[in-house]
């Protein structure tokens, strides 16, 4: 409830400020000439001697926008229509339409900061006055329950620590996107829960994301849920794959995220928890719990969240999202169902066609080496790899070509009990030729540090229509 | 800043429209005459294991209906959900992996 503005001259203080001490005579002058009223934000009792009213839950000052003390208004039938700040003996004349205030005092005098202001208050008050906004059940905690453990005995966390999802906390998250907080953002799987930008944002603040993060949570979200995507079958295949995160564009480098060493490992904060909170909303709303829906063998670490940024600056190439059709310099997140990340390392190479060769080899053994265009990979080329590739002029374009060439191979090598072993292809594609990925299953991304020529493969999970496809989302404000 | 009220409050995570508790439907009294599906996932032999099943069932006098997903790795689609139920009394998805 907006709280309302008597008419006449009101005036905004807090005995904790010398200018408001200051100017106390001149408020005693202006009560005594007319309708003034006084609002206090630390202490009724001042300025002595006058009538003043009780501001400290600072409601008044909250929705009006008080940012500092004095603040003096003019109010005509409710609604402001001057005010001014600290003392300036010209501007309170001007604005009181009296003459002669505060003769003894000096001329000017700056005001002090309104409590309202304070930087850790904002979220509090910010929680007290507009949370009528927010529309999900508020659990209320019993005086002595901790609220790290009340996380994880309600079943919301993945195993780690969380951050309670207070009002204030999930308020502040949603300054970070211009959805509203009851937009419907997606239908989450496994049960097809409509899942709206406050329920993104609550799972967010648990993940540990910043603001900032949340439009690259909102779009992953979009697109993790469809039918390219199949977050269903990603989430409950017994294979060890999860949602990974690719994030070009601009908003990279806003937002803080890595793309260089240890670009899949630990450290980053927004590349862990971007990650993470898609993880938690697919958990907590669409009640993808392991070992229920989820059924993976083993899974993999990444399903904590995996989420990381693409190097663009130092890649050879043009960045991934124009792959998948947006322009360069677009903000945008790519989701690829894949398991963790094997290094595939070659020290010696320095000719394209050699370090293609090795990367062949492999690929070869995504899934199994038998396998052929069953499951996508997504091949991730450091640096000093990418290097190779740069100076003997190897487009992206290039590379693929030359990987799916490399990786055509004949039925003899895949059959049932070729090489002793028993797992392959039926016999009657002994004579046959054939490609270890789909067309466009095989995918490629610059990231890494500056010193190591390696790359890193990202078996994936069954591709095309009858599994996933990689899915991206231009990343809205 | 005072406040008279300390309750400490986190918001709901979670999926708020699930019901605590999901009923069963009732058993079928018998299987004589009834119309039984038997849902195909998709994956590779699991039509031996189906098969098997129907004729057990038809053993026992169940009318048997076959149905299969376009694919093991997405969710029935909406039309055969509710085809399936239309169809029959109960319907037993199985898989063999």
């Amino acid at each position: 409830m907006k709280t309302e503005l008597p008419s006449g001259l009101v005036v905004v203080v807090k005995r904790d400020c010398p200018t408001c001490e200051l100017v106390a005579p001149v408020l005693a002058d202006l009560a005594s000439r007319g309708a003034l009223s006084i609002y206090s934000q630390d202490d009724p009792d001042f300025p002595e001697g006058l009538a003043v009213r009780d501001d400290r839950e600072l409601e008044l000052s909250y929705h009006h926008d008080i940012e500092a003390v004095p603040t003096l208004l003019r109010v005509e039938e409710g609604r402001e229509v001057e005010r001014t700040e600290g003392w300036h003996r010209g501007d309170w004349e001007k604005l009181t339409g009296l003459s002669g205030l505060g003769r003894d005092l000096p001329d000017w005098r700056p005001g002090c900061g309104s409590l309202s202001q304070l930087p850790e208050q904002r979220a509090a008050l910010r929680a007290r006055f507009e949370s009528d906004t927010l529309r999900a059940r508020r659990i209320p905690l019993a005086p002595l329950e901790d609220v790290y453990e009340a996380l994880h005995e309600r079943g919301w966390s993945d195993g780690l620590p969380m951050i309670p999802p207070t009002p204030e906390r999930v308020l502040t998250m949603l300054d970070g996107t211009s959805r509203a907080p009851d937009e419907v953002v997606a239908e989450v799987p496994p049960d097809l829960v409509p899942c709206s930008v406050e329920k993104v944002a609550i799972n967010a603040v648990m993940a540990g994301c910043r603001p900032e993060y949340l439009p690259v949570v909102l779009s992953a979200l979009e697109a993790a849920c469809n039918d390219d995507f199949n977050m269903h079958g990603v989430l409950c295949t017994t294979m060890p794959v999860g949602p990974i995160l690719i994030v070009n564009g601009p908003i990279r480098r806003r937002i803080g995220m890595n793309s260089g060493k240890n670009v899949f490992g630990q450290g980053n904060r927004a590349n862990q928890s971007i990650g993470r909170a898609l993880q938690l909303v697919i958990r907590n709303l669409g009640g993808g719990r392991p070992g229920e829906v989820d059924r993976a063998t083993h899974g993999n670490p990444g399903k904590l969240g995996l989420c990381f940024a693409e190097d663009e600056e130092g890649s050879p190439w043009e960045p991934y999202c124009c792959d998948a059709g947006f322009e360069a310099g677009t903000d945008t997140v790519t989701l690829f169902a894949a398991e963790g990340p094997r290094c595939i390392v070659d020290q010696i190479s320095r000719e394209p066609e050699s370090l293609a060769r090795s990367l062949a080899a492999g690929l070869r053994g995504v899934a199994h080496p038998k396998t052929v265009m069953g499951m996508d990979a997504l091949l991730a080329v450091g640096p000093e790899h990418a290097r190779v590739f740069r100076e003997a002029g190897w487009s992206k374009t290039q590379l693929l070509e030359r990987l799916n060439e490399l990786l055509t191979i004949s039925g003899e090598e895949l059959v049932r009990g070729a090489g002793g072993i028993a797992e392959g292809l039926p016999e009657r594609l002994r004579g046959a030729s054939l490609p270890k990925f789909r067309p466009g299953g095989l995918r490629v991304v610059h990231c890494g540090g500056a010193a190591g020529l390696f790359s890193t493969i990202f078996g994936g999970w069954a591709g095309g229509a009858m599994g996933s496809q990689p899915v991206t989302r231009e990343v809205r404000p | 800043m005072s406040s008279g009220d300390t309750t400490r409050f986190i918001l709901d995570p979670g999926n708020e429209s699930k019901p605590a508790i999901r009923r069963q439907l009732p058993r079928l009294p018998d299987l004589a005459g009834r119309s039984i599906g038997l849902l195909d996932i998709s994956k590779a032999r699991g039509d031996l294991f189906l098969d098997r099943l129907e004729s057990r069932l038809r053993d026992h006098g169940a009318n048997v209906l076959r149905f299969s997903k376009p694919t093991f790795t997405k969710p029935a689609p909406l039309d055969l959900r509710q085809q399936i139920a239309v169809e029959c009394d109960a319907v037993l998805e199985a898989l063999a992996d």
